[in-house]
């Protein structure tokens, strides 16, 4: 890549800023404070500009094309979002202002709350939580709470199944339970079979994702709730992939107790290195009183036209897990987006969201490998792999995409599907841009077969060239150190 | 791929080799295979006691990260402390260079329970 590191712009002596004359009495700084040396990157203005405007160049977005990454609902982010969450009104609050001073802020999240309850079929819910994998953690302690509470201090179990988000497993090690692995059947269903012989007096809940990671709802979604809740246990459900449900199927109606909903996926704030992120969780009535606090109330007291929002710390709450309330700016391009696209709106969102993601798989079934070949939902698996082309991987095929300037889908999950592909188109790509990315893959399909190099040795038009993973997470290099003292 | 002869095998694809009093453990060259470049090994503690069946380190690729459990129990003597430097070492030689964990086993019959070489054959075609 031609780009140098900002540092390697530094000119010593060189300074884009020129700070006004001293008008107040120079102070010295504590001696031990002080330091000989502090090598910052020494730039002009416009040195600055143009090495992170280059940078920009060099990077892929949406605003690009298709970034059609499975499980990561890479939907066009919409520029009022934007505009909404840099209303000076916004930008300019400090989180220690009196709560009488923030009613705008407050009323906004409070809306948000209720929004989210109403579209997941919840009683209480949390804006806290600073991304999805946060909000499972969030969601995993309330369901030790609530355990402990009542009493059931033998319960250390949480039951994860094969299809879902690596992040699940993860985040119960986190919150210190054990993890106890579920299979998948012949139809990309959580095994009933292996679900019965796992449940007991130690189960603590289930953390299902529906649809999982396979794009597929589970057909017996019901059975294994009321399953899962005979043996006391909670159902936790990853709402990650909330996208194709949206107006359609209210998650707390089903019976899941608690959930995290990922507002820079289904309603469309940045992330992917763009973000931060925000995993609101939201609770069955019986899990409302565990929530993190604060969350935000109406005060019924005050017959007034505008009512008065406070901050209340649920009784009792496993205690706060953000700093503050929250990523307050997400809060606020969720809510534009909702607000901009209503209950109907936000309905034909998952119908095309899932429509989308049919229409690809059909035209490119046949083609590559379907291993669970039924009606997907907002996203789908392939294999990644050509019995005739046994040297070519996911991977190749992964990386020839970028060639012709989309972005690949992931690739190697899940686990459960060999050289996993999986796509998910979303609902902002139109026909005409699923179908170029049909005939893409069905291009790359055909240079399998004839000129495998092709996709082995690719990406060929890409700033860099294929990267070396298996040295990169061999012999990382996590700090930068200076090129005269290397 | 290769297999070795004279080691035992579980279903996920650890083995369990007999040396004088103690057990040598790694995970197969089928495992490894399937798993590719392999760049992080998490090993256990010198004198953790650990049941049949437990999880005894981490073995991640570029793909994925599995969990590695221990083919009889015991108490672990020593770890392969090369592979924290040079994890290719289970791509490169499984079964030998690439071992994992030496342990004093607790009760040796245990070893004789697991798949023989022909079995654990039959059961990765």
């Amino acid at each position: 890549m031609s780009e140098q590191l900002i540092y390697e712009l530094s000119v010593p002596g060189r300074s884009g800023t020129r700070p006004p004359k001293l008008d107040v009495p120079l102070t010295a700084l504590p001696t031990e404070l002080l330091r000989d040396k502090l090598p910052l990157p020494e730039v002009s203005e416009i040195d600055l500009v143009r090495h992170y405007l280059r940078l920009s160049q060099l990077n892929y977005s949406l605003d690009h094309g298709m970034y059609p990454l499975g499980s990561c609902t890479m939907k066009y982010n919409p520029k009022v979002n934007e505009a909404a969450a840099s209303l000076p009104g916004f930008t300019g609050l400090h989180p220690r202002q009196d709560e009488a001073t923030v009613q705008g802020a407050l009323y906004i999240m409070y809306q948000l709350q209720e929004q989210l309850k109403e579209i997941g079929g919840f009683a209480g819910m949390t804006l806290q939580p600073a991304a999805g994998a946060h909000g499972e953690l969030t969601g995993v302690l309330i369901m030790r709470k609530y355990q402990l509470d009542r009493g059931e201090m033998q319960r250390d179990t949480i039951l994860v199944p094969d299809s879902a988000h690596g992040t699940n497993p993860a985040s119960t090690h986190m919150s210190g339970l054990r993890v106890v692995e579920i299979p998948s059947d012949e139809r990309g269903n959580v095994d009933l079979a292996a679900l019965k012989s796992q449940l007991s007096d130690r189960v603590v809940g289930l953390m299902l994702t529906n649809p999982n990671t396979l794009g597929l709802f589970d057909e017996n979604l019901l059975e294994i709730i009321e399953l899962v809740h005979e043996c006391g246990g909670l159902v936790y459900g990853d709402g990650a992939n909330m996208n194709a449900l949206l107006g359609i199927m209210r998650p707390g109606d089903a019976g899941i107790d608690v959930m995290h909903f990922n507002l820079h996926k289904t309603f469309s704030t940045p992330h992917g290195g763009g973000g931060p992120g925000s995993g609101p969780v939201g609770v069955a009535e019986q899990l409302v009183e565990f929530l993190p606090g604060p969350v935000v109330r109406q005060a019924i007291s005050v017959e007034d036209e505008f009512p008065y929002y406070t901050l209340h710390t649920p009784t009792q709450s496993i205690g706060p897990v953000k700093s503050f309330w929250g990523h307050f700016g997400v809060i606020v391009r969720a809510y534009t987006y909702i607000r901009m696209l209503g209950a109907e709106g936000l309905r034909r969102t998952a119908e095309h969201a899932v429509l989308n993601a049919n229409y690809l798989l059909r035209r490119i079934e046949g083609v590559y490998h379907v291993p669970y070949n039924r009606l997907c939902q907002h996203e789908f698996v392939v294999e990644g792999h050509f019995e005739d082309a046994p040297e070519v991987h996911a991977l190749d095929i992964a990386k020839r995409l970028i060639d012709y300037g989309v972005h690949p889908p992931t690739n190697y999950f899940p686990l459960i599907v060999h050289e996993a592909l999986m796509i998910e188109p979303t609902e902002t790509e139109s026909k005409q841009s699923v179908d170029h990315y049909a005939e893409l893959l069905l291009k790359i399909a055909v240079e399998a077969r004839e000129t495998p190099e092709l996709l082995q040795e690719a990406p060929h038009n890409a700033p860099v060239r294929r990267m070396d993973e298996i040295r990169a997470a061999r012999q990382p290099i996590l700090r930068y150190v200076p090129v005269d003292s290397r | 791929m290769t297999i070795d002869e004279n080691a035992r095998y579980l279903e996920s694809h650890e083995w369990a080799r007999k040396e004088g009093n103690l057990f040598t453990i790694g995970i197969s060259d089928h495992a490894q295979s399937l798993l590719s470049d392999i760049v992080y090994v998490e090993l256990p503690e010198i004198d953790d006691e650990l049941e049949k069946e437990e999880l005894f380190g981490v073995v991640e690729s570029v793909k994925a990260a599995s969990d590695v459990y221990l083919p009889l129990s015991g108490t672990v003597v020593e770890v392969n402390e090369e592979l924290l430097d040079a994890p290719e070492l289970i791509n490169e030689d499984a079964f030998g260079d690439g071992w994992i964990i030496k342990i004093k086993a607790d009760d040796k019959d245990e070893w004789k329970e697991l798949m023989d070489a022909d079995a654990y054959r039959a059961f990765i075609k």
